[in-house]
């Protein structure tokens, strides 16, 4: 067999085969469900109620939303230079790091909160700028390095927790003293357990794609993406842009851990993140790397896993079936972006 | 001689081979017959057709229709393994040989059961057969640190080691030294004497004329004719191959100006095999075409490097105007004045997903489509808008992706993106390769113009004929070592081979 | 100082290090064939978790243990079919594919695991792989324990070592895979089938690294838990790097490495370990592939082709 490009693919072919994408997951999912030995349409109807079913569904669904939504862009972005930040996790972390440095009595309000902010940026941009200049300087592979920054920075974290920022009240728990409430992000609506990282989130969604679009930056990073090569020869200072791109990547992946910590928990612990930044790949992949598109999938993914939490209390199917489809979605969405672009002949 | 040939037996028949790419027809039934000890040129323009017909015939594609049949048994097609038992070898334009290996695995690989142990006695054949048709390369060798000349020895000896009764050349010569086309002619004449038969791919007509007996002519996937060599002549072989006239443009003489760009003393340190520059110093002066002759792997790529800014000298100057340039990078290049038609259009010129107007402000986005950060696609589009009117660059508007057009199309964007902001100095590696004929003359003809504005072109080309037609004067380039200047019409081809194959340097270092 | 001197001359140590190094060296062998096929197969963490699980399942469900070395090297081959199916013939992105993989197979042993012990707290253990009584060797003072008292996967894990030398630089299959991994367009024209060898080299390689994740359930700890594998993948794919992609040097690279492992468990329990926070230990060997990797980079002979698809056809 062999690739051959189509020349102008159709607009049903480039929407089509990533939507028929969904339906293959949705049809792997009522495969798992059977498996379980569950009734696979009462399944997939409970994962949809768990996830929209009431407004307390809907919101906690949101709430997941919003460090995907982060981590997603952080992705997102990084990949559409080709610069593979697998690391989003640690520096989701050094975001959550920061919010509880500053947001603990070292600084009063009415500064600490877009400080906090802006130092969460910095550590997440920081820990990605040493992959990045092992790759532009060395050509160390950044996939790996990345990877491995992951399990150190946890390691970190957990040694943190149980010295530096333990809570003493903690009751032995690895948790970190709790956040002032002047470092506490509100809540968007008074009454509503929505806090304001979800609408930061959108905003920067659409910051990202501003930037992509209509700026020289997001010209050369589309550039550096594409042909580096050409790039290059055009001109462009191919690692200096790679080098903005991990900063831009970095900094919104730690707004992930910083919106968590300040939005939604108030301390830090080691389990605050269920890996949103392996998530955040998923993510921005079934976006297609579109930012906006990154919003609209970060909620479908978030609405995945708390619908699954829901439908495995109830049908007895194990959770992880959430982890399978995403997969299972990543694979799907990779081959048919792929097929949109290419058919498959003989010789 | 060529008594008796008509009776000898045919050994290969392509019967009306058709395929299709998308939307074009690159080969439309197309039949060829080739018989026992002759040599048939396959010739025709870049993009008639002639590589897709021999990638058929070795199985790397799969004809929409027609038969292949060799020595009267139909070829299973799309099977490389099949082509390669039944006695087909082909010599690839661009090597297939992989780099990490030695000659000797290189000829072996795929001859042996994948699971079997290797065999004796391999290493004996191949020193046997290298004697046997003058084809001298050690067997111990990395491939990886062989001269193209040599590879290409590697490569006809991995078929002669498999048999091959039928040897594919494709476009062999365009990577010699005439003096190394000529010991290949002789490999081939060597060949057919023993019985083998040989399908010689090539545009070249000189070349055609010395060593095939018969020719035929592909034009857009067509046979357009089929000619004895002996009773034809190049004129009638040119009309044929380009259906009418064949009209390039040519140079006339002018008087030089002042030196626009130099390189004094430069060097640039070697690459694994590819040589860098050693001590190269060079003139560029206006109003003048300079031509760089030369062998591929010669040192022209770390040339063409330095001076579109994509890398600095270890040793020695750039002088642009009249200063050494200091800072140097592409982004300078261009900010100074020097424009450059990059040798790899594809991977080099442009980024295949991006559509014309996104190509045609890869250079100049910063200075002159953008505003503090913030792109100007309004200008932009104007921009590419202005390059397809004035430069004739067919496409369906200015946001087509450029994968879309034809490498004629391609070349015609960039030169007009290049040519835009006025430039003094121009470098246009390997302008032309791979564009058919009217692609070709509108490209020199550009070039020529920007000569006769004033400007200094450097014309980095491995084809003689083009840069003795379009220089005004010549250097050579050889492992890394840069040739006197030779006024136009001072020196023959042959001349010109003695230095490209380095010879002449040895005796210059001597006197 | 005198500390660290007893711990390396002591042959517990020793034994450790060569335990250690075993699944090290199974999947690292794995992924070395993948890339030296020209293929990066990034799933091999979540391929070490599938063949953990499976291996132990299959033991624990009643199957002998070498039927669970089977079953797990069986379920990689699953996953390298399916990574390399999209990275090969369709040409997909390595880095996507492969973390698609990774994820896959961890969610599928976990899934896997919940569905069938759907009320276990703690995992059931099975009677793992014993050590290997080999006469009079064993007996031996010091070398008997530090290198004649491991376990019959350990000595296979040396045996799959020299046979992937012996196969990539001793026979025409070698050769072959060598050769794709550098350019694909010097097989095909001779004749050979690059998606053939691309995906038969993934496949194996996979099945080799989920033999090395049943050696932590297997003959390591008898149990299975989620997080076992740990890093342990990425760590592999940063031991090839060192190993500049040949085996011996793979090898070697693994002994270096399992030794700074099994040092700094030790050295936990010291002085050291009294002042130092133990997790600055727990991180060393993520630390120590970094720095592999960073020292290698400039001499690195990477396969030419790795990571680069082939297309038929395509120039």
């Amino acid at each position: 067999m062999r690739l051959e490009p189509i020349a102008n693919p159709s607009a049903a072919r480039q929407l089509g085969l990533p939507a028929l994408a969904l339906v293959a997951t949705l049809g792997v999912a009522m495969l798992l469900a059977l498996i379980a030995g569950a009734n696979p349409l009462a399944v997939l109807g409970q994962i949809a109620t768990g996830a929209l079913g009431s407004k307390l569904a809907v919101l906690e669904t949101l709430n997941r939303a919003t460090p995907l939504i982060f981590t997603g862009l952080a992705v997102a972005v990084a990949f559409r230079a080709k610069l593979w930040n697998i690391g989003a996790e640690a520096q989701l972390y050094a975001g959550a790091i920061m919010a509880v440095v500053l947001g603990t009595g070292a600084l009063g309000s009415p500064w600490v909160l877009p400080l906090s902010a802006l130092a969460a940026m910095l550590a997440g941009a920081a820990l990605l700028l040493g992959p990045v200049l092992l790759k532009t300087r060395l050509g160390v592979d950044e996939v790996v390095t990345t990877l491995l920054l992951n399990f150190i920075m946890i390691l970190f974290v957990s040694y943190l927790l149980e010295g530096p920022m333990k809570d003493p009240m903690g009751m032995g728990w690895p948790k970190s003293t709790p956040l002032i409430p002047e470092a506490r992000l509100p809540r968007l609506v008074e009454g509503l357990r929505l806090h304001w990282g979800f609408a930061l989130a959108i905003l920067a969604a659409i910051i990202v794609w501003v930037i992509q679009t209509r700026t020289t930056l997001g010209f050369e990073i589309r550039a550096v993406g594409q042909n580096p090569e050409a790039a290059r020869f055009a001109g462009m200072p191919v690692n200096a842009v790679l080098v903005k791109t991990a900063l831009l990547s970095g900094g919104l992946a730690a707004l992930a851990g910083w919106s968590e910590v300040a939005g939604l928990k108030g301390h830090l612990s080691s389990d605050l993140s269920p890996g949103f930044g392996y998530t955040g790949i998923i993510v921005a992949m079934l976006a297609l790397l579109h930012p906006l598109g990154v919003v609209v999938t970060a909620i479908f993914v978030a609405g995945i896993f708390v619908g699954s939490d829901a439908m495995s209390r109830a049908a007895g199917v194990p959770t992880y079936i959430a982890d399978m489809l995403m997969a299972t979605a990543l694979l799907f969405m990779v081959l048919a972006i792929l097929l949109s672009k290419v058919r498959v002949v003989r010789g | 001689m060529t008594l008796g040939k008509e009776e000898a037996e045919v050994v290969l028949r392509l019967d009306r081979i058709s395929k299709r790419f998308g939307a074009l027809k690159a080969n439309n039934a197309v039949s060829l017959t080739l018989r026992r000890g002759e040599v048939v040129a396959l010739l025709g323009e870049n993009g008639a057709g002639k590589t897709t017909l021999m990638n058929i015939l070795f199985g790397h594609y799969v004809a929409d229709e027609g038969v292949v049949e060799v020595f009267g048994q139909p070829l299973p097609p799309g099977n490389p393994r099949a082509a390669l038992s039944a006695g087909v070898g082909m010599v690839h334009q661009h090597f297939t040989l992989a780099g990490n290996l030695t000659v000797l695995d290189n000829i072996r690989l795929g001859t042996e059961g994948l699971w079997s142990p290797s065999v004796s006695g391999a290493r004996a054949k191949v020193e046997q057969l290298s004697r046997d048709f003058g084809l001298a390369v050690h067997p111990d060798a990395k491939v990886g640190r062989l001269s193209v000349g040599e590879r290409q020895r590697v490569e006809i000896l991995k078929a002669l080691y498999r048999n091959a009764r039928i040897l594919i050349l494709d476009e062999p010569t365009a990577v010699l030294t005439p003096q190394e086309a000529e010991a290949l002619f002789a490999t081939l004449r060597k060949a057919t004497a023993l019985g083998l038969s040989v399908i010689f791919i090539s545009h070249k007509l000189h070349e055609v004329m010395a060593i095939a007996d018969r020719c035929v002519v592909l034009r857009h996937g067509r046979v357009v004719g089929e000619v004895d060599t002996h009773a034809t002549d190049r004129g009638a072989l040119a009309a044929l191959m380009v259906g009418g006239e064949l009209s390039l443009p040519r140079a006339e003489a002018r008087a030089p100006g002042a030196v626009l760009m130099k390189l004094d003393r430069v060097s640039t340190p070697d690459r694994g095999a590819a040589p860098g520059l050693k001590a190269v110093t060079l003139d560029l002066r206006a109003g003048q075409i300079t031509g760089l002759a030369g062998v591929s792997g010669n040192g022209q790529a770390a040339l063409a490097e330095i001076l579109g800014g994509l890398s600095v000298p270890s040793s020695g100057q750039i002088v642009l105007g009249d200063h050494p340039v200091a800072g140097w990078s592409p982004g300078e290049a261009l900010a100074r004045g020097v424009a450059r038609i990059p040798e790899d259009r594809h991977h080099q010129g442009s980024i295949a997903d991006f559509d014309l107007t996104e190509n045609a402000v890869l250079e100049g986005y910063r200075t002159r489509f953008s505003h503090r950060g913030w792109m100007n696609w309004r200008a932009a589009r104007e921009f590419a808008e202005g390059i397809i009117k004035g430069y004739d660059v067919r496409c369906p508007g200015p946001e087509t992706r450029i994968r879309l057009l034809s490498g004629g199309n391609m070349q015609k964007l960039i030169l007009g993106r290049a040519m835009a902001p006025g430039p003094r100095v121009i470098l246009a590696n390997q302008p032309v390769r791979g564009l058919d004929v009217g692609a070709i003359a509108y490209v020199q003809s550009q070039l020529i113009a920007a000569r006769d504005r004033g400007a200094t072109v450097l014309l980095i080309s491995e084809d003689l004929d083009e840069i003795m037609g379009l220089s005004d004067v010549i250097h050579v380039m050889s492992q890394g070592r840069l040739s006197p200047a030779f006024a136009r019409g001072t020196m023959t081809a042959a001349e010109l081979g003695l230095w490209m194959a380095g010879q002449r340097f040895g005796e210059a270092d001597a006197a | 100082m005198n500390e660290i001197i007893d711990i390396l001359i002591s042959a517990s140590f020793w034994a450790a290090v060569i335990r250690i190094a075993s699944p090290l060296i199974l999947a690292t062998m794995g992924e070395l064939i993948c890339e030296r096929a020209g293929v990066l197969n990034l799933g091999i963490e979540g391929i070490m978790v599938i063949g953990a699980f499976t291996g132990w399942m299959a033991v624990y469900q009643g199957m002998p243990l070498w039927g669970g070395v089977a079953v797990a090297m069986g379920a990689g081959m699953l996953f390298g079919l399916l990574h390399s199916t999209l990275t090969v013939p369709f040409g997909l992105s390595q880095h996507v594919v492969g973390l698609g993989v990774t994820l896959f197979a961890t969610a599928s042993a976990s899934f896997a695991y919940r569905l069938m012990l759907p009320e276990v707290t703690s995992p059931p253990k099975i009677e793992p792989f014993q050590p290997l009584d080999i006469p009079l060797l064993s007996d031996l003072p010091w070398l008997g324990e530090a290198i004649f008292s491991q376990t019959a996967l350990t000595w296979a894990a040396f045996a799959v070592a020299g046979i992937v030398a012996f196969t990539l630089y001793r026979t025409p299959l070698g050769l072959a895979v060598r050769a794709v991994g550098e350019n694909p367009a010097a097989v095909e024209a001779q004749g050979l089938s690059v998606t053939g060898l691309r995906m038969g080299a993934v496949i194996m390689g996979s099945g080799l690294m989920a033999v090395g994740g049943a050696f932590l359930t297997l003959s390591a700890f008898s149990s299975f838990f989620f997080e076992m594998v740990n890093g342990r993948g990425w760590i592999c794919i940063a031991l090839v790097v060192f190993g500049a992609w040949k085996p011996g040097k793979a090898v070697l690279g693994a002994i270096l490495f399992a030794a700074f492992d099994a040092l700094q468990i030790r050295l936990q329990q010291t002085e050291l370990g009294a002042v130092l926070p133990y997790q600055l230990f727990l991180a060393l060997p993520f630390i120590l592939s970094i720095l592999a990797l960073i020292l290698m980079s400039r001499r690195a002979e990477v396969p030419a082709s790795l990571m680069v698809p082939y297309n038929k056809g395509e120039r």
